[in-house]
């Protein structure tokens, strides 16, 4: 009898002690609660995600505390114009255009590992700042292409350069209308295999 | 006076925590690889230990020991020292950003520092009054604190070293540990407490 109340006793007293600072931890957080600057979560709504660092930070978020802490805007060729105006709305500043120095808006592109030349060297996999390359050391590694932001931060550390950076999506800027196909004209418009044959 | 003063030449040097007693082991090589770490990691454990020896005795004076629970004495200092830590995070987050900036990362990591239960514990043994526990836990603090600075001065230089393949990296910091452990063996005897 007496052992069952000394254990009731410890499994009581380290309850309450457990109580106790439990409701000290909560009160803490409380009292304490650092408060974030929402104009950042929005600002890196807005960011294409991409990881890339062109922008000279080491992320998306970081480029959208900076933006919040009055960088500039035009710093992101990755999001090109539309972000810049995306982001000169929210913000309600002038939209301007993008900033030469951190590179070129391209047209979307992403990774292709050509398969048979890879070595398996895991490198590429450690700068994917995405984690979109799939691979362990010495097996081929491949780009899961629905996660690739195509940053372009595989290709150098690459020791084979088996690593390709494709475009995907034209978009409106980088659209070409493909030129009509003419009727022959002349005797070499003419494609016939048998000539072609004979040519090569 | 010369009691405390003597509690704390005990400690820093001549019962060292890390080099005599082996308590602390884990951060002291883990983050001893960098002299800045070391000093937030310093600063981060002089802190949780002087606080987490107080909060402890404290609880063991009022709450264990009327109570005739003595034997719960480990289960309920982790429980402090976790309190301790998550509560110092919380307050310097909020009080001094740059401070958290620091201590930050190094914070969560004392949790785990066998040091400061063991501070903890000693003090029961030892049955330190409360500013004996004070100055206890203090003194091991600052002791912890000096070899991992001299600890982390010295593997800044060893890597630099033209030091043989074989014990290049950690291989080599255990030796110099293995040393640093000897020099300190020399205080023995200085003071008995």
């Amino acid at each position: 009898m007496e052992i069952i109340s000394t254990a009731i006793l410890a499994i009581l007293a380290l309850l309450a002690l457990a109580v106790a600072f439990g409701a000290l931890l909560g009160f803490a957080a409380i009292r304490f609660k650092v408060e974030g600057n929402p104009i950042v979560d929005q600002i890196d709504s807005i960011l294409p995600q991409t990881q890339c660092g062109q922008c000279g930070h080491p992320g998306c978020r970081p480029y959208a505390e900076g933006i919040a802490n009055g960088e500039d805007i035009n710093k992101c060729p990755p999001g090109g114009e539309a972000t810049i105006q995306a982001l000169a709305d929210l913000l309600d500043v002038e939209p301007m255009s993008l900033d030469a120095e951190h590179g070129e808006e391209k047209p979307k592109q992403i990774a292709i590992i050509r398969e048979d030349e890879c070595i398996g060297c895991t490198k590429c996999i450690q700068a994917c700042p995405v984690d979109a390359i799939l691979g362990a050391a010495k097996h081929m590694h491949t780009v899961i292409e629905s996660e690739c932001t195509g940053c372009d931060l595989c290709v150098e550390p690459c020791p084979v350069d088996c690593i390709d950076i494709i475009p995907i999506d034209k978009g409106l800027a980088g659209w070409n209308w493909s030129a009509p196909k003419s009727s022959p004209l002349i005797a070499t418009d003419i494609t016939h295999p048998s000539i072609e044959g004979a040519i090569s | 006076m010369t009691e405390y003063l003597l509690i704390l030449v005990s400690t820093i040097l001549v019962n060292n925590f890390v080099l005599v007693q082996f308590l602390g082991l884990c951060p002291f090589m883990g983050v001893s690889n960098k002299l800045e770490t070391a000093m937030g990691m310093s600063l981060a454990t002089t802190f949780v230990l002087t606080l987490s020896s107080v909060c402890s005795y404290l609880v063991f004076t009022y709450l264990l020991e009327p109570l005739g629970i003595e034997y719960l004495q480990t289960i309920s200092f982790i429980l402090v020292i976790a309190v301790v830590v998550q509560f110092t995070e919380m307050v310097v987050r909020k009080t001094s950003p740059l401070l958290y900036r620091v201590l930050g990362i190094f914070l969560p990591l004392i949790t785990t520092n066998c040091a400061v239960l063991g501070v903890a514990l000693l003090n029961i043994k030892k049955q330190n009054g409360f500013v004996e526990s004070i100055m206890y836990g203090f003194g091991g603090a600052i002791g912890f604190s000096l070899v991992l600075i001299l600890f982390s001065a010295m593997r800044e230089r060893i890597a630099v070293a033209d030091v043989p393949t074989p014990f290049k990296g950690s291989a080599i910091g255990m030796i110099t540990a293995g040393l640093m452990s000897l020099a300190f063996m020399g205080f023995t005897g200085l003071v008995t407490i």
